[in-house]
């Protein structure tokens, strides 16, 4: 089995992750690449998962602790036999901890094409206000 | 893979430097039995392969999440694959600040050298769910054969 690969784009080490509470599922869990970002209004999450369906994908916010929870059903069927491997479906399970208040019933999530997109709006008190100073 | 999978029940004929080359192969194959203490090929290279078969095609699938799979370019040749695109992440147009930025970009470029020769004409490539799956056929003259055994 020959490959070759010219890329400037390099795959990140999927990390194994431990989670704190053990699986119950059996299989590796891995540590979705995200991006974060924030402008006055909200803060928004992307997160590679590839492999997973919407109906797989769970997101929980409690506590101020926003949990990822991904899951892929292997492709192929067992009539196939591996030829090479270079990477193993699994669980995508990541955490996060919100140092600030989001307006909970307005979060969207999206997910097209294996990447998941999270919209978390700031609640009004917590976006930076403008005052003016006013002179008399 | 293809070597540890009949090696076991494979005679050797020769040598005694077989003897360890076989015990040493035994291990690898008990070792990647053993499941999960077994690295995967090709950690870093993007985007990650899995490549199966069964008795008339090729499987190939890709790990490829967010892209436009018009930009995807793909050609087969006899026994050689090759993708090759580009993954953008669009910039976000307001006045943002970033904490994170792990996921990657970049143009890429892979070729494989399959075992045997696939008929390209009838290559079927999917992209779902940020998985793109190729389904390459068998040449006719690469499937395997039942032979029947006369009395």
């Amino acid at each position: 089995m020959a490959t070759e690969a010219t890329t400037d784009v390099q795959k990140a080490e999927t990390a194994n992750v431990a989670t704190a509470p053990e699986q119950t599922r059996t299989g590796p869990v891995y540590s979705p690449a995200v991006d974060i970002f924030e402008n006055d209004n909200t803060i928004t999450l992307l997160a590679d998962m590839p492999g997973v369906k919407a109906s797989d994908l769970e997101i929980d916010l409690r506590e101020n602790v926003l949990t990822l929870t991904g899951r892929v059903t292997p492709a192929g069927t067992a009539k196939e036999w591996n030829v090479l491997r270079e990477y193993r479906p699994g669980t995508f399970f990541r955490q996060f901890t919100l140092s600030e208040a989001v307006d909970q019933p307005k979060i969207d999530a999206q997910l097209t094409d294996g990447v998941l997109r999270l919209e978390l709006p700031k609640v009004e008190k917590a976006r930076p206000r403008q005052i003016t100073v006013r002179s008399s | 893979m293809l070597v540890r999978r009949v090696w076991p029940s494979r005679p050797t004929f020769d040598g005694s430097f077989h003897d360890f080359d076989q015990i040493r192969r035994e291990m690898l194959r008990l070792l990647d039995a053993a499941g999960d203490g077994a690295p995967d090929q090709g950690a870093g290279v993007f985007p990650p392969m899995n490549i199966t078969q069964d008795d008339d095609n090729f499987y190939l699938r890709a790990e490829i999440p967010g892209i436009n799979p018009a930009e995807l370019s793909i050609s087969a040749l006899r026994n050689r694959v090759s993708i090759s695109g580009k993954r953008e992440i669009p910039r976000e147009h307001e006045r943002v600040s970033y904490h994170r930025k792990e996921r990657p970009e970049g143009a890429f470029n892979r070729a494989v050298t399959l075992p045997t020769e696939v008929d390209a004409e009838r290559v079927d490539a999917r992209y779902a769910d940020g998985i793109l799956t190729l389904k390459l056929p068998k040449a006719e003259q690469a499937k395997p054969r039942q032979i029947s055994v006369k009395t």
